[in-house]
């Protein structure tokens, strides 16, 4: 067998890992497993690496190779081990990013080496292709990782004429391209490489902080597809099958994640939602009363329930308060109470974030329940505790239609016998909508920061 | 040449009809695994920057070269170490025993 063939079967090995991987995903008992095996693929393809020849002679500069490695290695082991949960979703921006910055690179630098032979037209059209995805996914991911760490706001940021600006910025990439593919000019790719980073930035920048969730998984895409173009650039089965299987997987969950908001990926990308604080029917400072009690008085209910569902949100997890939470629901099962969880799709910073939040705080993901199980639970459910939610409980998402997030799909926590909603304070949720709920004879308002409540409401249980 | 493309696009095609099938199968429970392991593996473009750096011949293909690698071994580890983290809370834990008449 020749070195050449060897080593495309070591290829084809580790494609196959990555779709094991995947697959394995299917089950949370297979999960860890499928990336074991995946890790074990990516490291057989890497190793095989070092041994193939191109352009008819062994790699070069194979000392820089591994030195790059190393420092790579070394940075990535400690902030991928270090890194809080709740901060999980920049940290997959930033690694979507730099991948797609490599995968840019590698373009450029491939386009540097074939440009003087005259490449054929398709050949310098993935090439480009591949600057402009991986530039986009790039300063993009380097943005969304701003939002999501702070550094500046998680509101949408808006300008005069933003769309237009952008769209003139796309037409030009795709002018610039077109000349390319004619001209073959090398200057030129340093333009596109200049409007690529401005337009990721500029793509990102209205896009709010709700919305950033469906905003990864877009931009993983685009990284996977930047890849894939790549692999059709070095002739590589194994890029092409990796990249497009990102690719679909980032496209999927985009469109799961938007169905879930109730709006259009179109919406999401280029509406600027919650830009302006809309104030819904009955929001204009207008006093309405309310019912409030001490998280003392709402566990003589809890004592008395036979089933409670426990509907939580981001403010949990930035309230630090998963912890006391599952204290709580073991007490109650202690006391023969059932208890689930209802999780929203969209609760969190990224897809399926919640999830990842209460399995840290040692939940069984046995009692996780999606959205349309948990609504079917609720029927008949004595008490639903809201706590760190709001907009995926907003009531006006079914019955409003002036309202901004009309026809997303919510967890109707008014199904219920009775609701507890613990909140910090009357202010509306990150959208900066107005909840009926808040205001229905069923729902008792728990005043206060949702740790020091949830561990009172612990105490007084364990008491009753 | 053509041919070349042809056999490309067809592995293209199929890559994306399976990977819908198989990232359709996956619940919502494990979705940020799902992202944060599919973003490991487009970290394979780790090959591809190899290829590059180990075939340049000007010093500023050596440097465009070496950054990819960094970043793509960036991308590769940190991927698979954060989807390890985040599957190994995934255990399945045995229910908490109800002690309904002790709690009587």
């Amino acid at each position: 067998m020749s070195r050449d063939t060897l080593i495309n079967l070591l290829y084809l090995f580790s494609a196959t890992t990555f779709l094991l991987a995947i697959k394995g995903l299917g089950s949370p008992k297979r999960a860890r497993l499928g990336n074991v095996v995946a890790a074990v693929g990516m490291t057989v393809a890497v190793v095989a690496t070092f041994f193939k020849y191109v352009d008819g002679h062994p790699l070069h500069h194979v000392g820089l190779i591994i030195l790059a490695m190393a420092i790579g290695f070394i940075v990535a082991v400690p902030t991928a081990r270090l890194v809080q949960m709740t901060a999980m979703p920049q940290l997959v921006a930033i690694f979507n990013g730099v991948g797609g910055g490599a995968a840019a690179l590698v373009s450029i630098t491939e386009f540097m080496h074939i440009h003087s032979s005259n490449p054929a037209t398709y050949v310098t059209l993935e090439v480009l292709l591949g600057v402009l995805i991986g530039t986009v996914s790039f300063s993009g991911s380097a943005i969304a990782y701003a939002k999501l760490q702070e550094l500046m706001t998680g509101r949408p940021v808006t300008y005069p004429g933003q769309q237009v600006i952008n769209g003139l910025m796309g037409v030009a990439a795709v002018a610039l391209i077109v000349t390319m593919l004619i001209t073959g000019s090398m200057v030129l790719l340093w333009a596109l490489l200049a409007i690529s980073f401005v337009l990721g930035i500029a793509f990102v920048l209205p896009i709010g902080g709700a919305d950033v969730p469906v905003l990864i998984s877009l931009l993983n895409s685009f990284t996977g597809l930047a890849v894939a173009a790549s692999g059709f650039t070095l002739g590589s089965n194994l890029l092409i099958v990796a990249g497009t299987l990102v690719g679909a997987s980032g496209i999927l969950l985009t469109r799961l994640m938007s169905k879930a908001m109730g709006r259009s990926l179109a919406n999401v990308l280029f509406s600027a939602f919650g830009s302006a604080t809309t104030g819904g029917p009955g929001a204009a400072g207008e006093e309405r009363p309310v019912r409030s009690a001490s998280p003392e008085d709402v566990a003589v209910l809890l004592g008395l329930a036979t089933k409670v569902v426990i509907i939580p949100g981001y403010g949990l997890a930035v309230a630090q308060a998963q912890h006391v939470l599952r204290e709580l629901a073991e007490v109650l099962e202690s006391k023969g109470i059932e208890v689930d969880y209802a999780i929203h799709p969209v609760a969190g910073r990224m897809p399926g974030h919640m999830n990842v939040l209460l399995a840290e705080a040692n939940v069984p993901y046995e009692q996780l329940k999606e959205m349309d199980e948990a609504n079917i639970e609720l029927q008949t459910a004595d008490v639903a505790i809201v706590v760190g939610a709001n907009d995926t409980v907003n009531p006006a998402a079914k019955d409003d239609p002036s309202s901004p997030i009309y026809g997303m799909p919510i967890i109707n926590a008014d199904l219920a016998e009775n609701v507890l909603f613990l909140k910090r304070s009357m202010r509306p949720g990150f959208a900066g909508i107005e909840n009926e709920l808040l205001y229905n004879p069923k729902t008792t308002l728990v005043f206060g920061d949702a740790k020091d409540t949830l561990t009172k409401m612990v105490a007084a249980v364990k008491q009753n | 040449m053509g041919n070349v493309l042809l056999q490309y696009s067809t592995v293209l095609m199929l890559s994306i009809f399976i990977g819908i099938e198989i990232v359709a199968k996956v619940p919502s429970i494990l979705h940020t695994p799902l992202m944060s392991g599919s973003n490991a593996i487009h970290g394979v473009i780790l090959v591809g920057s190899m290829l590059v750096l180990g075939n340049a011949n000007t010093n500023l293909e050596e440097v465009l070269g070496f950054l990819a690698v960094l970043l793509a071994t960036l991308n590769v580890v940190g991927g698979f170490v954060v989807t390890d983290r985040m599957l190994e809370m995934f255990k399945p834990k045995k229910k908490v025993e109800k002690k309904e008449e002790a709690a009587q």
